[in-house]
């Protein structure tokens, strides 16, 4: 039986279509295209919105008054612009040391065994928790158990333990990528496992570290929800000058304004999210700058 | 510096180190430790049949009654319509990224979209109250409450379309390149190639992409705190106001509830409910990675 005697019917033949295949590809990536400058586009009106409801209200005066519940004309965020500020440095201090500590060990010391398996596994979920769950931690060990209070070292150690997974991931990513030969070539002199990692290995993973925590660092300044379970939403009329001090934060001073109906309010909020906005984005424009650079000059 | 004292320093780094990194795993038994201690002293107030399966959530005034699944529902419902919202537009923009853009757009669009997860949630929140609702949502439903799950659930997906779209991008492009050209070779067209060779040789990335984006929308407090309102009620009406589990540990925490008293332990209780749901779905969205990888080479 030769090939032409095999019966085929009409329906069986392979019609290849190939110019409604083209056109329904080209609609398809039109399609694609749109949707992904939706994000685009959401970001341009939410500028626009906050910068038109909230630009003349950022004075000077803004800055450096005190919040005002019964005068919102003259209310400002200086308590929670010091608060933020407090906050910011404290969180920094305690979690970036632990952070790139914790990341060093599981990259260049830990074993592989079970322990070192379950710490990666906990990272991970730990980076997952909701961040009211590390607010709920925070009111329960810091401000009732160690007798913190609502201070601003209770609202910071709390800051610290949910930024520290974020630290610790992008430090881990940015070791990881220093190549084998570095610590070879610092052994073979005879250098021993802390100064290789010291001199040679900290060095090269330097710009991943850089953008994990100022990543971070951008996090824990626009975290409210923490801050409101341990108790940082009340009104606070002064400047923290300790760090046993009450306190108030950017965030949640912007929460307080947007949840007030009248229109004076939702003004001040806009203002107030212009300033934190003008401190964020930047950091996050130099965090996403580094890494282009780094990914770019990669020398090995 | 002598052999000994050397030896003493590296064994002391060593330990510092490994102090460090033992912090997280304290950190979860703290949390572990703190939401149980709490809850269990809640249960021998409330049984646990009637927090899992009340349907009434009115713990603040009589006749007081403690079912959690008003809560359950509203963050079903803002998060279930935040994934409706980000799941298209989050895998369109991550299929467009890897198979179509140019590497110039690629490197416009990769940061903007990871400016739009940078932006606090308390923001979003401000944006749905002031913008979505009332320009928005209204005009198109004039019915539509001031807080409303609906606008809640529109700014967590514009949040977690970043996470969406991140996850998939990285998905796509470990696909092998060979899986591409052995397609087009075949002359399918890019369409072709994006739906049934990319996106199913990096179904396990896609489906852990999804989960995680869900677990953050069920996570989240700011924006669903200020728009979805604090009417804890089942409905699958998303023009009405809602409460989630998010939502109402942040209204106790605002009010000066004693330590000890049960209205303090609710927060415990419907925390330790938050923190399972959001715990389980992240240990199933890292099987599914880890076990359903198609590994190539």
């Amino acid at each position: 039986m030769t090939w032409c005697e095999i019966p085929i019917s009409h329906k069986d033949l392979f019609i290849p279509r190939i110019e409604r295949r083209r056109r329904l590809g080209h609609w398809f990536a039109l399609g694609c295209m749109l949707f992904s400058l939706i994000g685009l586009a959401i970001l341009g009106i939410l500028i626009v919105r906050v910068l038109w409801e909230g630009a003349t209200w950022v004075t000077t005066n803004f800055l450096t008054n005190f919040p005002s519940v019964l005068s919102p004309e003259t209310a400002g965020i200086k308590s929670a612009l010091w608060g933020s500020i407090w906050l910011i440095g404290i969180t920094a201090l305690v979690s970036v040391p632990i952070g790139v500590a914790a990341a060093v060990y599981l990259e260049e010391y830990a074993p592989h065994n079970r322990l070192t398996g379950f710490i990666h596994l906990n990272i991970n979920n730990l980076a997952g928790v909701p961040s009211i769950v590390y607010g709920i931690l925070g009111l329960a060990v810091f401000v009732r158990w160690c007798r913190l209070d609502r201070s601003v070292l209770a609202g910071a150690l709390t800051l610290s333990l949910l930024v520290l997974p974020v630290i610790i991931i992008a430090s881990r990513e940015a070791l990881l990528a220093v190549p084998k030969s570095f610590r070879l070539a610092a052994y073979a002199l005879g250098a021993t496992k802390w100064q290789t990692v010291r001199s040679h290995v900290l060095p090269a993973a330097l710009p991943g570290i850089m953008t994990g925590i100022i990543l971070a660092v951008s996090r824990a300044i626009g975290e409210a929800a923490p801050l409101i379970m341990i108790g940082a939403l009340t009104y606070v009329a002064f400047v923290p000058q300790g760090p046993l001090d009450a306190f108030t934060a950017l965030p949640v001073q912007i929460y307080d304004w947007s949840d007030r109906p009248q229109p004076e309010f939702q003004h001040l909020a806009a203002a107030g999210i212009i300033v934190l906005l003008g401190i964020l984005l930047p950091m996050n424009a130099i965090a996403v700058v580094v890494r282009a650079w780094q990914q770019r000059k990669k020398a090995w | 510096m002598s052999r000994t004292l050397l030896h003493v320093k590296e064994r002391t780094i060593h330990a510092a180190l490994f102090a460090s990194a033992l912090v997280s795993v304290v950190t979860t038994l703290g949390i572990v430790w703190v939401l149980f201690q709490e809850s269990i002293a809640f249960f021998s107030h409330v049984s646990p049949v009637e927090f899992f399966f009340g349907t009434r959530w009115a713990p603040m005034f009589e006749p007081r009654s403690y079912g959690v699944l008003p809560l359950i529902g509203g963050t079903v419902l803002v998060a279930g319509g935040a994934l409706f919202f980000a799941v298209p537009i989050g895998l369109a923009s991550s299929i467009y990224l890897s198979e179509y853009a140019s590497p110039w757009v690629r490197s416009i669009l990769k940061p903007v979209l990871e400016v739009l997860a940078g932006i606090p949630t308390v923001v979003y929140g401000y944006f749905a109250l002031t913008f979505v609702t009332p320009y928005v949502l209204r005009p198109l439903f004039p019915q539509t409450e001031i807080f409303n799950a609906a606008s809640a659930a529109l700014v967590v997906g514009v949040m977690i379309i970043p996470t969406i779209s991140s996850l998939c991008d990285d998905a796509f492009r470990a696909v092998p390149r060979s899986l591409r050209e052995a397609a087009y070779a075949l002359s399918a067209t890019r369409l072709e190639v994006s739906t049934r060779v990319v996106v199913p040789a990096a179904m396990s990335g896609v489906v852990a992409a999804v989960l995680l984006a869900l677990a953050r929308a069920i996570g989240e407090t700011m924006a669903v705190a200020l728009a979805a309102g604090m009417t804890p009620k089942l409905t699958l009406n998303p023009l009405t106001s809602v409460q989630t589990l998010t939502g109402y540990i942040v209204q106790v925490s605002l009010g000066d509830t004693p330590a000890g008293t049960i209205e303090y332990q609710t927060i415990f209780a419907v925390g330790l409910t938050l923190f399972l749901i959001t715990l389980a779905i992240n240990l199933i969205a890292q099987r599914v990675l880890h076990h359903f990888r198609e590994a190539y080479e």
